[in-house]
């Protein structure tokens, strides 16, 4: 569906995307991760054909585009960073015009409003001034005007920004069933909601991706080398002599913590997951267990772990 | 087609639905209403007065006035304000051509102007019946001032929405079309006030006149050559609009 091939965009005194590449299958949700600044609107603009690139191409559903714009956004559709919407219009009237404007006959379009009004839950607003709803309803008016022409591809710059939890859990649950009929790319700087809606994820930084996994293999490569975090109630040196010995344990350090109870991190030596081993080691030695948990990383610490690979790699 | 009118409803539907387009209406009545003050003195007074529209949009000032101060009104919001709002992206990503969104938005423009100033043709209707002196307001005066209203505010309007291209700001933009406005206004008195029998770049600077054309139109002649300089200065201006929208996909 998406075909980017090296593609760099050159702003005057900085680079804001450096030579990306990725494919996006037929079905797929992808996520686009990365702070503010890593060059994700910039790619969507890019790829809505808002904007030329600098170098490099882009093909949408086999349509460049640069030299095919038009093909490419009949057949995309775009929720631009911060859902600009004209907010003097009602609802329903602004659908319309959007409608329209993406090339549907009159007929047709008042066919692909009254659905995109009942699949976005906008039915109790259609009628409201746009400028006096709530943001999660301006979120949902902007994908209702997304899929309103029914592209094959809806891109959403930042899509839950903003929103507050209750608004935030309709917005996400209303991607994931979009997701079971259309290709979403979707660029957020939460992990979490990469975890929620996306099967895949391209980690963008500095206008470069630095990588692009599934979503669990992307947690697993990252969850800190398989540490394994507990609080037992133990003494350290009791605890030192029954985790000694066993060969899938590479390291533990050991931290007091409230009460009797020590912390301890074990760190694997292959990868494995220590949990279940740990368990069995607490219920024989009959000590009282409060917590067994392996940590998982932030994406900030994600970020910081991939950023410090590539200096690592560079130097 | 469709898709064109779409766009020039949207443009009269957002300077319907803002209160500066209520401004607009209301400054040009205010302004149109003292020029009429104007008027009825004048017919009062002189034993033989001219024609209405002479007196009105030749020799009076209120029109410029009206043109100059609301036609960058009018127009800074065009493309300004969807620049600063955002939703410009989301219409230039839509299957719509560049020349397209121009047009259209100098359409809006000129009909939200032209509507604007229709109340006061019907005013001077009126004021020809209390008179009883039909010589006073000739049809082909009238056709004549609607003509100039059409013709001069075109070009005013296709400089506004220039100047609103440039900018994100709509404060900006208005600026930028007022000094062009009044740049073009004085220039025209100024030439326009040489004596006319003089040499070649006096009389030339003279056909460029938008006075002179306002004069013109107010007795009743179309001047072919007046309607010629302002569809090519609209065009000229509309050109470059594009021109300016199509170099900034570029930054």
């Amino acid at each position: 569906m998406i075909e980017v091939h090296d593609l760099t965009k050159r702003y005057p005194g900085r680079t804001a995307v450096d030579g990306i590449s990725f494919t996006v299958g037929r079905g797929e949700v992808v996520g686009f991760l990365g702070p503010n600044g890593a060059g994700k609107s910039t790619t969507m603009r890019i790829l809505s054909s808002f904007m030329p690139a600098t170098s490099g191409t882009v093909r949408i559903a086999g349509f460049d585009v640069f030299h095919q714009p038009d093909e490419v956004r009949r057949r995309i559709g775009y929720m631009p960073e911060n859902n600009p919407l004209h907010v003097d219009m009602r609802v329903r009237d602004y659908l319309k015009f959007r409608a329209r404007l993406k090339g549907l006959g009159i007929g047709r379009s008042r066919q692909r409003v009254d659905r995109v009004i009942e699949q976005c839950g906008l039915r109790d607003v259609e009628r409201r001034i746009i400028g006096q709803l709530s943001k999660g309803y301006r979120q949902r008016v902007g994908l209702a005007d997304a899929l309103v022409h029914e592209p094959d591809l809806v891109i959403l710059d930042e899509p839950t920004i903003g929103l507050d939890p209750h608004q935030l859990r309709s917005v996400r649950a209303l991607i994931k069933e979009l997701g079971r009929t259309h290709t979403v790319l979707l660029s957020t700087h939460i992990l979490s909601e990469v975890e929620v809606t996306c099967s895949r994820v391209l980690v963008l930084h500095q206008g470069r991706i630095l990588a692009a996994d599934r979503v669990e293999d992307l947690e697993s490569r990252f969850s800190q080398d398989g540490r394994v975090v507990a609080e037992i109630a133990a003494s350290p040196e009791a605890l030192r002599e029954a985790f000694r010995d066993l060969p899938e344990v590479a390291a533990l350090e050991i931290q007091a913590a409230a009460g009797d109870f020590q912390r301890v991190a074990f760190t694997p030596r292959a990868g494995e997951d220590l949990r279940p081993l740990v368990f069995e080691q607490v219920r024989q030695h009959d000590w009282a267990l409060r917590e067994l948990t392996r940590p998982r990383l932030s994406l900030e610490d994600i970020f910081i772990q991939l950023t410090q690979r590539r200096k690592g790699g560079e130097s | 087609m469709g898709v064109f009118l779409t766009l020039v409803r949207r443009e009269l539907g957002a300077a319907f639905n803002s209160l500066i387009g209520y401004v607009v209406v209301a400054i040009t009545q205010l302004l149109a209403g003292f020029g009429l003050m104007d008027i009825v003195q004048r017919l009062n007074s002189d034993r033989t007065p001219s024609p209405i529209p002479e007196i009105f949009f030749a020799d009076g000032i209120v029109f410029w006035l009206i043109l100059i101060l609301t036609t960058p009104v009018i127009t800074m919001r065009t493309f300004a304000s969807e620049r600063a709002l955002g939703t410009y992206e989301a219409l230039m990503t839509t299957p719509v051509g560049e020349w397209q969104v121009v047009l259209a938005k100098y359409a809006g423009a000129l009909v939200f102007y032209l509507l604007s100033w229709a109340p006061l043709v019907g005013v001077l209707v009126l004021l020809r019946q209390l008179t009883q002196q039909p010589q006073l307001l000739d049809p082909w005066g009238m056709c004549g001032v609607l003509t100039g209203i059409a013709c001069i505010g075109s070009t005013f309007l296709s400089i506004g929405v220039f100047a609103s291209s440039l900018t994100r700001s709509q404060i900006i933009a208005a600026m930028t079309s007022l000094l062009l406005g009044i740049g073009l206004w004085t220039l025209s008195l100024r030439f326009s006030q040489t004596d006319t029998t003089g040499d070649r770049f006096g009389r030339l600077m003279d056909h460029l006149s938008v006075t002179r054309h306002m004069q013109d139109f107010a007795r009743g002649v179309v001047d072919g050559r007046a309607l010629v300089f302002h569809l090519s200065v609209s065009v000229f201006f509309l050109f470059l609009t594009q021109r300016v929208i199509e170099m900034r996909r570029w930054r």
